[in-house]
Formats: structure tokens, sequence, C-alpha cells
């Protein structure tokens, strides 16, 4: 067994994780970000920790990434230039988009349009059209293809998509497009939308085809340069990324379908968790990364995390399947402001984010921020142990005493209640994705993460009744650890569209066996030995004319057992647990996905030292903090130092590297086998 | 007789001081409640117009009815006013005609449930929600009969009825309802989507009440409305003048060949309110165009553009009602008497938002939109599917479309985008799939934005081709009276519908047209108008003119309102746009702060030549006194 080494690149730290398959143990190491060459980061982090380890480069068997390089493409508009070959009569299909205008009554007046990620100008349009059923209506013509070709190549583009009317039921029309793209514009790569996205909805699927051209050769760039520059450094393993559904995939895949690595940052986070709930013991887990502006958080059922079949970049929806990750303009950089005309305390969207930053960190930051508040109740203490700068206490005291004065309240119940909204943000988006999906908060447990996750996961637990609060091993690693631990994974989906009374089982497993193929084929591709393979297969259900469509995963043989009777009773169960009604209307079959999946890894962590329940030996010193409306003693811990077992009444701090746990009063913690610490109601 | 609210505890709730912190983790905790009733909503309503186009209110009230968040304004104090039953807990109240709930709801189309959130044997909050149904019965397909004469003819119309009656399900009187319809499938869904948003929302109201405590939670909505009475006043004092202002705009006609008729608001501050007085506004129209326009409703998108306009981070709810009087003569088009139809009320509801921007922007330039807010077109399509294998099945689709948004200060208006908040378009691939239709083009009808330093968006030219004889409903507006440019910005240009033979020959058809036949083949061209222009076009950079040629959006034709001479390619002859602009700018006068086109008179006039349609004739209205 060797090595495998997780890589997450954020906006400031490039963190890395390198976990030993075979003992469990793992190092972790953060270095800066080298935005200008992400590799660089990456391999001054390689270096670093493989000196720690006592490894060398050549022995890491895989090295596994998450990366917003797509991401950052997308929302600062540094995709490629995307040329458009798209159905007469529908060349501003980008421009309407779905018409829709963000803002509620009037929000018109200050929406700021943004323009479409295929220029109008390099918008084509071709004769020839399908029908809904996939008939020819019209036929194509090379002639005029050449010609609507030729404008786009005179137009400099550096991609083509193809997005016809009804490709979705017959791609011919966009094959021989693409063939004749491929001939007259050699070396642009080329996507047609019936291959990146085979579904009904010509906005969605035009978009997410072009998405994926546009940041295709952005990520073929980041990935090659990457190869060539571990390569150098001696690495030979295979090197792949993670998707924004949690599954990894080839780097050489991810080139061609970078569409599926948008929301690969977040994702790496929540794999992470469910490595750390494992070895837990829990099966039920609410995340909550909480960064420097926002706070992502998903839920996590028996194990499985909620995936969704939309990717949210920015304004754009893509049709890709992602772990439905919710974020919150909330985080330890959030600036609280009073706005003159309501008087109200109000806590972010706005941030100070990495410059100028909080005003504790005295690099130039002037206004309150989340960060601010906690240094001035005492729950980040001055010194941060590791950190190689000092807190300035006094400096976020005046900046919050701004909160106070303007609210006629004193300086600590201020900076409580810079908190108190701050936490009540993030609980928001917890209840959207469990209350508001029919799940109840009090049969999870909810884990933080992320830089500023474990300071506040324990006020959030309470107010979510989620029990018990979890401050994981490596919180502040925890996207490479996540990116270290998960396994390969691949999908294809397909419109089905029909009345379920008219469909049969036996049918409805010949085509979903044939997906099958596809995707095992696909991993096969990837270097996954096909007996390791694992497949799934999904079935989206509605009510025949309902919007909203239900996915329900099943095997092949429950359903040859079931029937198709079988899906619509669990549909129906579903469907009541969420809206709280049934209907006697005809249930339709919306679309069909097959779902393979490289090995599950059994990658236990190590377990700790045991201790004697008391954490004395990790005591650092003394503290006094403010809470529940009182100056109260509390106690500073070492992270490194704890054993399993320790018991640790709040309230109390716990500090490591590179994130702070708080412990509230009222509430005890306990140290599990491998380190994580549990925080329950005492 | 006023309703009468059961109670079985009468303790008042205790006014409680409330901490800042508290106050705003409420609203933030209630604005989530009302975005939870929103997406219950769309995920399991059936009918297009709800689940692709999202044409539904929420609202969260507090004890007394005063809308604490949803989007326009509590009507529950009317309707109070007018229900001589009891409302008890367990009770909940369903509703669509106009007339018995003061116009909370517009026409009979649009299905209200009202529902009382009793805890602990008090009357704590309201929820309710209303979404438009896409037929309820009556003479036309989709039960919006443009020349109905009275409300008879528009469908089922529901008094306040208790759907549940503590506890207990009214099946029979459902039963009744749906009854009447053409697609109660529809309708059920539909309702219970409704149903369902309004119990989140309760349950919802419920914990917070629980978590922070009854009287906390009720002297947190008190405090919230407070907190937007003074910002109101304060943006009044801000923003109002003393002197009255007026602005008039119109609807084009009928739909039984009278128009256009005018909509009139004064407005001016007085001791500190705002007054918004509709005299002047045309008497009632003897057919369907007719708009039930609710007070309340009024104040509250005056309070919303007011803080559009001025300063869009506050959340508005109800509290500012008092400062606000709004006065809407009796027997006008905008409160016509029973039993008035009511179901083509879109146009007026549209052409208000269009007023409320003349009004508050006169005086702040600066902040003044175009106008564009024109109705929302509708088609209705419906008929039996007789292609191979469809089996005759029957269809009908009511589907909304979009045109130009506005030039604004900010910049261009967006082309074909939606004025309404949340709405969407439906997918033309998902309209070829359930309907036997193929829509040949979907489009931005170029030069259709009125020409200005910041454009007009464009209206859509949108092309069905039937597959199946059937009939058709058009219910459009703007097609006589153009969309007026501000601050030197052209018109946008007037809404067209066409419909094309196999054989190539073309029929101009109106925009209000009922049960047209169309026969398979035909292809219907449907053309939104264009929003107004804002500023001076000739200020506009040539090069953006001429990419815009490029893009398909203005054509070379288009370019001279620009003052722009450029070819078909989008190449700019910039010498040649000197000369143009210099000439245009020497022959012209100042520029108007608003461009109403011609004039009544001139459009009249010109309006065979130029729209293909006989001109409207001025209404007259025999047994009305002008509402003055």
């Amino acid at each position: 067994m060797g090595y495998r080494l997780g890589v997450d690149v954020g906006g400031t730290f490039t963190d890395l994780l390198l976990f030993d398959t075979a003992s469990g143990a793992f190092w972790r190491h953060k270095t800066p970000s080298t935005p200008h060459d992400s590799s660089e980061g990456i391999l001054n982090g390689v270096t670093a920790i493989c000196d720690k380890a006592g490894v060398e480069a050549k022995d890491i068997e895989f090295f596994l990434h998450g990366t917003t390089v797509a991401t950052n493409a997308v929302l600062e508009g540094k995709g490629a230039r995307v040329g458009l070959v798209t159905t007469e009569g529908y060349r501003h299909i980008m421009q309407i988009a779905r018409s829709f205008v963000p803002g509620g009554l009037a929000g018109w007046i200050i929406w700021p349009k943004p323009t479409p990620l295929a220029a109008l100008e390099d918008t084509v349009t071709i004769k020839g059209r399908m029908s809904a059923e996939g008939a020819e209506i019209r036929p194509i013509d090379d002639d005029d293809i050449r010609t609507a070709l030729g404008c786009l190549k005179g137009q400099g583009v550096e991609a083509v998509t193809v997005s016809l009317i009804n490709a979705y039921a017959n791609g011919a029309h966009e094959q021989r497009v693409g063939a004749l793209a491929a001939e007259i514009l050699p070396g642009v790569p080329v996507s047609l939308s019936h291959e990146v996205l085979p579904e009904m909805q010509e906005y969605e699927r035009t978009l997410t085809t072009v998405a994926n051209a546009a940041v295709r050769p952005v990520v073929g760039k980041y990935v090659s340069n990457l190869r060539s520059r571990l390569a150098a450094a001696g690495m030979a393993g295979n090197l792949s990324l993670l998707r924004s559904d949690g599954g990894l995939m080839s780097a050489h895949k991810a080139e061609e379908q970078p569409v599926n690595i948008l929301m690969s940052g977040p994702a790496g986070g929540v794999t992470g968790a469910l490595w750390v709930a494992r070895n837990a013991g829990l099966k039920n887990i609410l995340t909550l990364d909480v960064g420097g502006t926002s706070t992502d958080v998903a839920l996590i059922e028996n194990l499985e995390p909620r995936r969704q079949r939309e990717t949210e970049v920015g304004h754009l929806k893509v049709r890709a399947s992602a772990l439905d990750v919710k974020t919150v303009g909330a985080g330890g950089g959030s600036i609280a402001y009073v706005p003159e005309l309501t008087k109200a305390l109000r806590v972010g969207p706005q941030s100070a984010g990495a410059v100028p930053g909080p005003v504790a960190y005295g690099k130039g930051g002037t206004l309150p921020t989340v960060t601010d508040a906690n240094v001035v109740l005492g729950y980040l203490p001055e010194n941060l142990l590791g950190g190689t700068f000092q807190l300035d206490r006094e400096g976020a005291k005046r900046a919050v005493q701004t909160i106070a004065d303007a609210l006629g309240i004193d300086l600590m119940a201020a900076a409580r209640g810079i908190i108190d909204i701050v936490n009540e943000n993030m609980f928001g988006a917890l209840r959207m994705i469990s209350v508001q999906q029919g799940y109840d908060p009090r049969d999870f447990a909810l884990m933080g993460f992320g830089g500023a996750g474990p300071l506040h996961v324990n006020a959030v637990a309470r107010l979510m009744g989620s029990w018990p609060a979890v401050s994981p091993v490596s919180p502040g690693v925890l996207c490479a650890l996540g990116d270290a631990t998960t396994r390969m994974r691949t999908e294809t989906a397909r419109s089905f569209s029909r009345l379920a009374g008219s469909a049969t089982a036996e049918e409805l497993i010949g085509i979903l066996d044939e997906m099958a193929a596809q995707t095992r084929a696909d991993l096969i591709a990837d270097g996954v030995p096909e007996a390791e393979i694992a497949t799934t297969f999904e079935i989206d259900v509605r009510y025949a004319g309902q919007a909203f469509e239900v996915p329900l995963t099943i095997t092949a043989d429950v359903l040859r057992a079931d029937g198709i009777a079988g899906i619509l009773a669990r549909f129906d169960a579903e469907h009541h647990r969420l809206f709280t009604f049934n209907m006697d209307t005809p249930h339709e079959i919306v679309n069909l996905r097959a779902v393979a999946m490289g090995r599950a890894l059994d990658l236990p962590a190590a377990e700790l030292p045991k201790g004697d329940g008391n954490p004395v030996a990790a005591k650092m010193r003394d503290h006094v903090l403010w809470m529940d409306g009182r100056e109260q003693a509390a106690v500073i811990y070492d992270r490194a130092k704890l054993r399993q077992g320790d018991v640790i009444p709040g309230p109390a701090i716990v500090c490591e590297m590179d994130s702070t746990t708080l412990i509230e009063s009222g509430c005890v913690a306990t140290v599990d086998a491998v380190g994580n610490i549990l925080i329950n109601l005492k | 007789m006023p309703a009468t609210i059961v109670e079985t505890n009468h303790t008042p709730f205790a006014k409680i001081a409330i901490d800042p912190v508290t106050l705003d983790i409420i609203e933030n905790a209630l604005r989530n409640a009302r975005i939870e009733m929103d997406a219950t909503l769309v995920r399991t309503a059936m009918s297009p117009g709800i689940r692709e186009q999202g044409d539904a209110f929420p609202l969260i009230a507090d004890h007394s009815g005063k809308m604490i968040v949803g989007q326009f304004g509590s009507f529950i104090d009317g309707f109070l006013r007018g229900y001589s039953g009891t409302l008890e807990d367990g009770d909940m109240i369903f509703l669509s005609d106009p007339y018995s709930c003061e116009g909370a709801v517009s026409h009979a189309n649009d299905w209200l449930v009202l529902y009382p959130v009793f805890k602990d044997g008090r009357l704590l909050a309201y929820t309710a929600m209303f979404g438009h149904m896409s037929d309820i019965g009556g003479s036309v397909v989709g039960s919006m009969p443009i020349k109905a004469r009275s409300i008879f003819e528009e469908g089922v119309r529901i008094p306040p009825v208790k759907i549940w009656k503590k506890g207990e399900y009214n099946d029979e009187v459902i039963r009744v309802i749906m009854h009447q319809v053409r697609k109660p499938d529809w309708c059920q869904a539909d309702l219970n989507a409704i149903i369902a948003s309004c119990r989140v929302a309760a349950r919802r109201v419920i914990e917070m009440a629980d978590r922070f405590g009854d009287d906390v939670y009720v002297s947190a909505t008190q405090e919230l409305l407070a907190r937007n009475h003074r910002a109101m006043q304060a943006l009044i004092g801000m923003a109002i003048a003393e002197e009255p202002v007026s602005f008039e705009d119109y609807i084009c006609d009928d739909g039984v060949g009278q128009g256009p008729y005018r909509i009139k608001c004064t407005m001016w501050r007085e001791n500190g309110r705002v007054v918004l007085d509709f005299a002047g506004t045309d008497p009632q129209s003897s057919a369907s165009i007719n708009f039930y326009l609710n007070e309340n409703m009024f104040k509250m998108f005056f309070g919303i553009y007011m803080i559009m306009v001025f300063d869009p981070q506050i959340l508005f709810n109800d509290g500012f009602y008092d400062l606000i009087d709004v006065r809407i003569p009796e027997g006008s088009l905008l409160k016509p008497k029973f039993p008035a139809a009511l179901s083509g009320r879109t146009h007026a509801l549209g052409r208000i938002f269009d007023i409320l921007g003349g009004l508050l922007g006169q005086k702040t330039p600066e902040f003044l939109n175009a106008a564009g807010f024109s109705s929302s077109p509708h088609l209705f399509y419906s008929g039996n599917d007789t292609r191979p294998g469809k089996g005759g099945e029957w269809f009908q689709l009511f589907q909304i479309g979009f045109g130009g948004i506005p030039g604004r200060p900010m910049g261009d208006g967006p082309d074909g985008h939606s004025l309404w908040p949340g709405f969407t378009n439906v997918p033309n691939e998902f309209l070829e799939r359930y309907f036997p239709m193929i829509i040949e083009r979907y489009e931005c009808e170029p030069d259709s934005g009125g020409a200005g330093l910041h454009r007009g968006g464009n209206g859509i030219r949108m092309t069905y081709r039937f597959l199946a004889d059937g009939t058709i409903s058009i219910h459009d507006d703007r097609w006589f009276v153009p969309p007026w440019g501000v601050n030197g910005g052209e018109p946008g240009k007037r809404a067209r519908k066409i419909i094309e033979k196999p054989d190539g020959s073309q029929v101009i058809v109106g925009n209000k047209v009922e049960e047209l036949a169309v026969s398979a083949g035909d292809q219907l061209h449907f053309i939104t108008w264009g929003g107004g222009g804002w500023g001076d076009p000739l200020e506009r950079d040539p090069a953006l003119v001429g990419k815009e040629i490029v893009q398909g959006l203005i054509t070379a034709e288009g370019a001279r309102e620009y003052g722009v001479v450029a070819n078909a390619g989008g190449t700019v002859d910039l010498a040649a746009t000197a000369a143009l602009r210099a000439e245009l700018r020497a022959g012209r006068g100042a520029l108007p702060l608003f461009n109403f086109g011609p004039g009544i008179d001139a459009l009249r006039a010109g309006c065979l030549a130029e729209t293909g349609l006989p001109a409207p004739v001025q209404p007259v209205w025999p047994l009305a006194v002008a509402a003055e």
C-alpha cells in the first residue's frame, strides 16, 4: 500500500494532506497559494509535506485534487471564447435565457443583466430541424453549415459548441455539424449538446454545453501544466480531480468534461466530513464549512450526501450533478453594520475578505467583522498557537464599539449580537437543507470545519438541536482530507419523459443496463479494475404535470422484484414526506441515470493514545471570556496534546495550528478514539 | 358585519421590549419562511402558469392581518370587514371572488387561501397565498373572455368559504367547484400546492413563537411594522413634494373596439402623508379590462417602488400603510361596480407600474425609468390533438409572454425579460413535447426597444406553427399607445400579431382576439412590445450600435435612430455618423422629459397604415358619469 495525497487549492492557502493507507497516519500542511500559477504553491507543499512524513514524491500513488480553476474561469469570465451553433430562429437563446429577473417586484430597476457566456456575435444559426419525437422535420444543408462555421472561424473562436433544438431526442444533426467543424476549424475543441447533456430544455442544455466548452481550454492547460510539474518532481502516480458530486474523475476525463468539476472546492469538505463521520461512528451529519466570506452547508444521511441535478456558479445554473451544498454570505470576514434608515443590525454579505481583512488581523481593516466580535468576546485568544501574528484585540474593540454606539448597547452585547446574527444566518442555510427538505435536524450531528467552523459549531448546534457538535480532526484541511479519501465516480443521464403506466420494468432495465455499460467503460478507461466497479441506478419520478422530480436510487434486482409499482410507492412516500400530500394523478418517469463508482476505500483513522478522562495535560492556560451575558473563567487547551477519552467541560477553548474550537458553557466535550471533539449538552 | 374571531384564550399578548438582535433574527426567519412558501408551491403545482411561470403570491401577516413579509401587501383587514362568519382554530378560508374581498384578488382566476394560525387558543398570525388557475370554466377556454359583459361569464366565482372547518375538510364544496372547471386536475394540484405553502409557513410561525415566546414573537412583528413606518416616513419626506404631480397613461383598447382608456394619478404630500388620487381615470369598461385595484395593494406597490428607486436595502411590510392615502373613484376602470367583468385586468395592472414610475421619477429624472411594464401578453391555444397516435386528446395551453424591459438609469433594458417577479418563460422544447406545435422562432425583435443612450429592451418574436386545428385567444396591449421614452429616449415599438397561412399569405390579427380558429400548418407571429429608451440616443457609442447590428439586436436602418450610419455588417461610417448626428441635433428642440410618441389623435389617424388594424374608437359611457 502507498500514499494518497489530497490537495485543495483555496484563495489564500493551499492545503495538503498526506495519508498513509496502511497505517491511517496522516500529515497535514498549509502553504500560501500562488494564484499566478497554482502548481507552484502545490509543489512547495508537496516538498514540505514529503519532508515532514519522510517519504519521497515517487511514493505517492494517488494525487487527488480539488480545484476552483473551472469555477473561477466562469466567475471571472476568463473562459475561452466560445462560438455557438444553434437552430435557425434561436439565435438569441443565451440572450433571452429564461426571461427571469431576480429581486422581486421592481427588481428589474436595479438588476445588472450579465452578458451571455457565448457572445451573440459568436452565435450563428443553421437550417434543419428535429421534432420533439426525434424525427427530422427539415434536413440540414452542408453548405449552410460550412458558411456558419466559416463565420465562427473568422470571429476567432477558441471553442465551438453545437446545441440544436430537440437534439436531446436525436443528435444526428449535431453530429454532422461536429464533423464539419473538425474539418473547418481543425484543432478547435467541439462540444455537442446531446453528448454533454442529453436532456430536454434548450436553454439549460445549451448553457451547460457552452459552460463546458468555455472552461475546457483553461482546465486543459491547468492540468497539463500541473502534470508536467509533478512529473518533474518525480511523481508518477495517478492524477485525479474531485467532481462537484463528491466523486473523483481522472484528470484526463476532467479535461473533456470540466463542467463536472465546477463545484469541486466545496465538495471536498463534504467528502472529508464523510470520512470523519465514518470514523466517529456517526451516520447523519449536517456540515458547516465556515470560511472568510461565506459558509457552505450540506446534509449527509446514512453516510450518503444529498446530491442535486444542478450546479450553481454565480448567476449560472448548469445541469451537472453536484452535492447539494448551499452557500450563505456569512463568514469570519463578514462586516457588521447598522443602516441609518432602519437602525437594524446587519452582518454580511459584504466581507472584508483576506485584504484588508478583520481589524484584529492588523492588515489595514477598519470595519468590524465577525472575527473581531469573536476576538472581543475572548473566543479567539490573542496569541494563536502556531500562529505567526498577534491579534489586535484593542483594534477589534474599537471597531465593535461603533456598532454598540449605533445600537445604544454595550460593547459585549454588541459583539455577542454580531455572533448571534451570523449564527442565525448559518442556521437559516442549514434549515433550507434539512427542515425544508423534510429532515428533522435533531436526527443529525453538526460538524463544523474550515477556518472558523469549530468556533461557531457549538452555538449553531444549540439552535438546530443537532447533537453532538463535532470539531473533526484537522478541521482546517478537511477539504484536502476529503480529496484524499473519496472514490472514483461517473454517471450518465437520459430523458425518458413517459407516463409510468406505459413503461415496464424490463424496458427500464434494458435502457439502464446500456447506460451502466457506458459508465463502467468510462471508469475502466480511467484505470479502475472492472471487478471493483459498483453500479447504481436513479429514476426521477413526479406526478405528471409537476415540475419537480424526486430522484429514487434503485438496483436492477429490486426493480425486477418490485416492478414499477415499487418505485411509485417509494415516490408517494417521499412526496408525502416533502409536501404532506399525495395525488391521484398518474406518475411520470422523467429521467434515468446510471452511476458507476470505484471501490470504497477502507481508510481507518489513526488512534490517539488513551487518556484517563482528565485533559489537564493539554492545558495551556486559564482564560476569561464573555458568555451568557457575563464574564466567565475558561481554560485553553492544546489540541495536539489531547488523548482519547478526555472530557472537557465548557466554557473552554481548544487551539491548534489553523483552527480554534469553542466549547460553550452548559456543554461538555469528549475526545473520541481518533481525535474528533464531540460536544454535547451537559 | 365583520368576521368574528373565536379565541379560547383571551389573554392579550403582552408588549415586550425587543432587543435589536432578536428583532433581526425574527425578521430573517420570517423572510426564510416566505422563501419556503414559494419553493413548496413551484415544486408541487401542475399548471404551467404556476409551475413554469411562477404566477403566485405569498404572504405572512401578523395577528391583526398586517403583512410582515410578502409581495402584494395585505388585504386581510378588508376581508375581515366583509366576511360575516367566524374564524376558529382549524379553519382555512378559500375564495376567488374579487367583489367579496375588496379586490384582494383582482380576477376570479386567482384562487386565494387564507389560513389563520392559532396557538394555544389565540390567533397568532395569518398565512395566505393566491395563484392564477389556468382554467376556471366559463364561456371560453382559459376563463378570460375578452367580450364578457359581467363576471358571471368568467367562470366559477368562489365567495369566502371554509375549505377546512375546525380541522374538517370540506370535500363537498371542492367537488362543486372542480365540477365547473375544464382542468380539474391542474386546479386540484395547484390548490393543494397553495394549501401546502400556507401550512408550511404556519408551521414556521409557530416554531418561532415556541422558540422566542408568543409575546416576544408578536411584539417583534409590531416592531418590524414600526421600523418600516419610520423608514418610509423618512423616504417620503425626502422624495415626495407637497406640490402635486400628475401622470397619465392608457390601456389601448377593450377588445371590443373602444379605446384608449385613460388612467390618471396625481400625487402630493400633505401633513407628512402621501396622497395618491386617481381622479380623472376613465369610467369602467363594459368589457373585461376592468381592474379592481385594492387600495392596500397599491400602497404596497408604491412602497416597493419607493424602496427600489431610492433605497433597495429595506425589507418592506405593511407598517407604512397609514402614511399613504389612496383615492380611487367608484365606478372607474380601477374600481368598477359589481357585476362588471374583470378577467382581462392584466393590462391595467401592468400599466399601474408605468404610472408609478412616471409619478415618482418626475422630480428626480436621474431615478426615472422609461415605460415597458405594459401588461403580460397571454396566448391561449386549445383543441383536440389530431396528429396520428395522439387519439384526439384535448389540450389547452395558457402561456405568458415577455417583452422589453425599459431603459434604466443604470443601463440598457434587458431584451425579452420579465417585469413580473419570479416569472420565467416556458422552455420551447417543453411546449413541443406536450402540445401540437413547433416553435419556429424565438428571438428578439430588432429595433423594437426604444432608442436611447440606454436602449429599451427588445420585445420577442415568437413564431408558433400549429400542428392541430384549434382555437387561439390573444390578450396583449401597447399595440396602439407606445411605451414612452424618458430623458430624451424614444418610445419602444408596439406589439403586433400576424397569422401566416401555409401559402405564405399574412393576416394581421388584433392584440385582443378571442376564439380565433387556426388550422394545422398555420403560423402565428406573436410579437411583443419593446421597452422605452432612456436618455439621448445621439449620445450612444456608435461602436456599440455597430456591435448590436452584428448581434441582430438592431438593424442598419434602426441605427439611424441613434444617428449612426452603418452597413448591415455593423461597420460604422464615422464621418457620415458625425454629419447625421449634427443634422439631427440641429433639427430638434429641447429633449422632452417624457416622449409619448405623436399623441392619441395622430396615433388614431395613422393607426390602420402603421399597425394594419383600425383605430379604436373613443369610448362612450352612456350609463356612467365621468369619474371625478
